[in-house]
């Protein structure tokens, strides 16, 4: 689903068109569309950033960078995408090494686990809000194995890696399906007949998981790499709702800026900063895992 | 395409349901807003009325941007509005009112007459009629009241005492048992604006940075060592009360009377502590007014009419926990958790020591930023434990900037200024 | 691929009890939190301060999840999320497919630009974007309607139409399509004859997703409106100052709709992302 991905694979099979102007005219409602609603905008939120009283002017971003959240909203938000989302291609790839190794009830198996793909933020906030609170299931669970006394909380500034921890098992426990969909789709495609012939060659398990199959799914992983980290710097009303305000994240300074403080040209001045990061992490994945087009199955 | 088709067709069906019906009456509101206050203001406060009304609420910032927005484009949806004093008086700033002295002529008599001309906002007339009354206050599990200092009152609590409590209940029970709404949608910056600063400084604004507020600091982290850890994520103190996980708290009284109402045998409520200058509180007054160009006025003044009736009021009281603004007192069979948060009401106005403290007044949208310097002070100074002389310095130039900007004047308790009040 | 096939014979039982122990534990990873919300919601205001918790099934009933439901608002709310969901189903449609049909049958310029231009539509929080948007919204009538929160869930929806799409069509062989313009169909004839019977499960799957994208959005829509609000942003208004058992009954109205839904299309999922990963 990201460009310059197939680009190269699909221009052997690019029809030669006598009328080239059909794709522009089939193209453009979408771009008169997002340039109204997508693109004015945007301009309209960078110059929101980057003015004040209508001239050119950096103080919301020095607003932004002096506010005692800054720091740590940024630093939270880093170190939760470092911890999440490896920890979501893990379980993926352990999902789908499962699930290729059945035959009945694999489509129901695959459902379940796909379930959380329609869960919003929201909800999956509420959900591990009813575990993790004092009074919840969690504490109800090491109450009754006798590891606690009494309730314990979680979730509070004088328990910052406790509430870490549940911030980022929330969000595994959200994003994950996204990546098992792409990868087991990826997977999919892998020719059963690559892994027989390694298999003939005496080639163990483990060495055909790194050696065959990994470099396979290489552009599945890659969507997947940059679909999640794009999704975990913009992570929030799970956030939101487990920590409050014990836990600031980029979005959820931005929305406090627009929707508390009703100051728009410091949430603008976050938003712009959430999208340079964002670009900056998608252009580091297609460097780093170079997807070679003649290998794609 | 069928599929398309189909879903066209279903989207229209689903449009002509939603669309609005014009001849309702609309009325936005900033107060009631939770789900079960919205839910007793819908189906049983505005019953009996003619005309169908449509009870919207609106957090405070939006409800600002919303009026605004209305003002501007010139085109108005919302008929009247339910808002605290201080969110009222910008609208009368910029003349988008309605006078309303007919209806405030009705009343004379029945709303007491100082309460009345409030609703003036300085101005010659009338901008809006006096709706409910509220304050903050303190409530406590019966359980907790064994380990009272010896000799304190608890209706004239200091903070040295409250302090002393707090560590005995700490230590017999284990953990904590002091709790504050100090969550992302607590009214914790309420606090320091009209019970910490009051009682410690004796002002708001003025006094923020100087000796007493570093003093006031110092006591309130001694404080916080024997409040719960997870006041940070409480919001409404009802809950943590009624769970258990707190035996001591302080909040709005609509946000206590849940936990009190369901048990008011287990609860006592009480003011909250005095400082050096005083018993700092803050009344609350919730104001009905009509917007100017509003589309059915006549409906918004039958709307007034009736929440202005003893009968409505009273339930009001016993539904939600406002207390009425007329002149009445309250039957003693009225809710006993509402009835006990009432004599909290009445020890606190008949305190000696008592500094009432106003909310901000004239700050326009800037009422989220000037919450955020309070809280940004108790963020950096109790929860990171930052020199606190450094933080009142920053904290003070953040609060100078805003009052600047927005011209604010002074407000009670702090000394009447003239332009924007300093910060010194 | 059995595991018999796949592992030596050695230890076939173990190995398969390895797997299915594995499988069961991600499942439960999955469906316990559900269920413990499920409790959640319809254990009422006594069940959300009962300590220690059973985790087991006593002392609930459907008439709190009932009484949430039947609180003003709630109806018209998913009433406006329904809305708001089938004009952004419906326009990301017939926006994307379209491109997504260029995409990938033609070469022209341009088209990397295009991709550019979509991929920076996922690198932005789109919420921060409703707030421009709310000025022009009050101007053009759209502000607090249903019609405008389907239009700026268009925008997060129709970049993933049209990749998808352009996946499906792909998909779709040429050559049958060169075959039906030999006996005689036009190009467009041959589009609704031949392509889109083929695309249409693939198309139905997309459609599903950009309604699901719909039903989850929260920010913009809380942002865009005051009283058509959809679901999700009702529930953020509201459930933020009610008791936690409204707020646990909230999650599992909203996840409830999800569940249908990727059941619904649980077959094509991983076509289409196969396809459009490819």
């Amino acid at each position: 689903m990201w460009p310059g991905i197939r680009s190269f694979r699909q221009r052997r099979y690019q029809m030669t068109s006598n009328r080239s102007w059909t794709p522009y005219l089939l193209i453009l409602p979408s771009v008169a569309f997002l340039a109204l609603l997508f693109v004015a905008p945007l301009v309209q939120t960078i110059w929101l950033a980057l003015s004040e009283n209508g001239a050119p002017s950096l103080a919301n971003m020095r607003t932004m960078v002096n506010d005692l959240n800054f720091v740590p909203s940024l630093r939270n938000t880093f170190l939760l995408a470092l911890a999440v989302v490896p920890v979501q291609v893990a379980i993926a790839l352990a999902m789908g090494t499962l699930v290729a190794k059945i035959g009945a009830g694999r489509e129901t198996i695959l459902w379940i686990w796909t379930i959380p793909l329609g869960i919003s933020d929201l909800a999956a906030g509420m959900v591990w809000l009813a575990i993790l609170q004092n009074t919840g299931y969690l504490n109800s669970l090491l109450f009754g194995l006798g590891l606690i006394e009494r309730q314990t909380a979680w979730l509070t500034y004088q328990t910052p890696v406790a509430l870490f921890v549940g911030i980022a098992v929330a969000e595994i426990w959200r994003g994950t399906a996204i990546v098992m969909v792409i990868i087991v789709a990826g997977l999919n495609q892998v020719p059963r007949e690559y892994r027989e012939a390694a298999e003939i060659f005496g080639a163990g398990p483990w060495t055909r998981f790194w050696r065959i199959t990994l470099p396979l799914i290489r552009p599945a992983l890659q969507s997947a790499l940059i679909l999640r980290t794009v999704l975990a710097f913009e992570v929030f009303a799970v956030v939101y709702a487990l920590g409050g305000r014990n836990f600031p994240v980029l979005v959820g300074e931005a929305y406090t800026w627009q929707n508390q403080n009703q100051n728009y040209g410091v949430a603008g001045a976050y938003a712009v900063l959430i999208m340079v990061i964002s670009l900056a992490a998608t252009v580091v994945y297609l460097k780093a895992i170079k997807v070679d087009p003649e290998r794609l199955p | 395409m069928k599929t398309f088709i189909s879903a066209a067709m279903l989207t229209t069906t689903i449009m002509a349901f939603t669309s609005p019906v014009l001849a309702d009456t609309i009325f936005l509101s900033t107060q009631l807003r939770p789900i079960e206050e919205a839910t007793a203001v819908r189906e049983q406060i505005l019953q009996g009325l003619e005309g169908k009304v449509d009870y919207v609420v609106e957090e405070p910032p939006q409800f600002a941007v919303r009026m605004e927005a209305e003002r501007q484009a010139g085109t108005h949806t919302i008929s009247l509005v339910g808002a605290l004093h201080g969110e009222l008086s910008p609208l009368a700033d910029k003349e988008s009112l309605e006078p309303l002295d007919e209806l405030a002529t009705k009343l004379a008599g029945r709303i007491p007459q100082s309460l009345l001309d409030l609703g003036k906002l300085g101005k010659q007339t009338q901008q809006y009629i006096p709706w409910m009354q509220a304050t903050y206050v303190m409530a406590a599990h019966k359980d907790a009241l064994q380990y009272l200092p010896e000799g304190a009152d608890i209706n004239a609590l200091t903070y040295d005492q409250l302090i002393a409590w707090g560590k005995t209940m700490a230590e017999k029970t284990g953990q904590p048992q002091i709790g504050f709404p100090a969550g992302p949608k607590g009214l914790m910056a309420r606090y320091f604006e009209g019970y910490f600063y009051p009682s410690f400084t004796g002002g708001v604004v003025r006094t923020f940075k100087n000796p007493d507020a570093a003093a006031g600091w110092e006591k309130f982290k001694e404080l916080w060592a024997v409040v719960s850890p997870n006041s940070t994520n409480y919001d409404f103190m009802q809950e943590p009360l009624a769970a258990g996980e707190v035996m001591v708290a302080w909040d709005h009284v609509a946000r206590l009377k849940n936990a009190i109402s369901a048990a008011p045998d287990n609860y006592v409520a009480f003011p909250a502590p005095a400082g050096p200058k005083g018993r700092g509180y803050m009344p609350v007054v919730a104001g009905l007014a009509i917007p100017k160009g509003a589309p059915d006025r006549a409906g918004a003044e039958q709307v007034i009419e009736h929440l202005s009736t003893q009968d409505t009021q009273l339930l009001t009281a016993s539904l939600v926990g406002f207390f009425p603004t007329l002149d009445v007192t309250l039957p003693p069979d009225l809710d006993e958790g509402v009835a006990l948060l009432a004599g909290a009401v009445n020890a606190i106005q008949t305190s000696k020591d008592a500094v009432i403290s106003l909310l901000p007044i004239g700050l326009g949208d800037k009422g989220g930023e000037f919450n955020k310097v309070y809280m940004d002070a108790f963020q950096r100074i109790v929860l990171r434990g930052e020199p606190v002389a450094d933080v009142l310095e920053a904290q003070g130039k953040v609060l100078g900037q805003l009052m600047a900007d927005t011209t604010a004047p002074c407000w009670a308790p702090d000394a009447a200024s003239e332009g924007a009040c300093p910060v010194e | 691929m059995s595991a018999a096939s796949a592992t030596p014979a050695n230890f076939p039982s173990s190995r398969r009890w390895l797997v299915w122990s594995g499988i069961a534990a991600l499942c439960a990873w999955v469906l316990v939190p559900i269920y413990l919300v499920a409790l959640g919601a319809l254990g009422g205001r006594q069940g959300v301060y009962q300590w220690p918790k059973t985790g087991l099934p006593t002392g609930i009933s459907i008439e709190p999840f009932l009484l949430f439901l039947r609180s003003e608002g709630v109806t018209q709310s998913f009433l406006n999320s329904l809305g708001a969901a089938g004009i952004t189903v419906v326009l990301s449609i017939a926006l994307g497919a379209p491109a997504g049909y260029a995409l990938a049958r033609y070469s022209f310029v341009g088209k990397d630009s295009y991709r550019l231009l979509v991929l920076l539509t996922r690198a932005f929080p789109l919420a921060i974007l409703a707030l421009p948007l709310t000025v022009s919204f009050i101007r053009l009538g759209l502000y607090d309607t249903v019609y405008g929160v389907g239009l700026i869930h268009t925008v997060l929806a129709l970049p993933f139409a049209a990749l998808v799409t352009q996946g499906i069509f792909l998909g779709v062989p040429r050559e049958l399509e060169e075959a039906a313009w030999i006996f005689g169909c036009s190009r467009v004839q041959a589009f609704f004859k031949v392509v889109v019977p083929l695309a249409m499960p693939g198309i139905v799957a997309t459609a599903v997703f950009a309604f699901v994208i719909s039903w989850n959005e929260v920010f913009a829509a809380s942002v865009l409106t005051v009283r058509n609000r959809t679901l999700t942003a009702y529930l953020l208004t509201v459930l933020s100052e009610s008791p936690m058992h409204f707020r646990f009954a909230g999650g599992l109205l909203l996840i409830l709709p999800s569940v249908v839904f990727i059941f619904a299309v649980r077959r094509y999922l991983f076509a289409i992302w196969g396809i459009s990963s490819k």
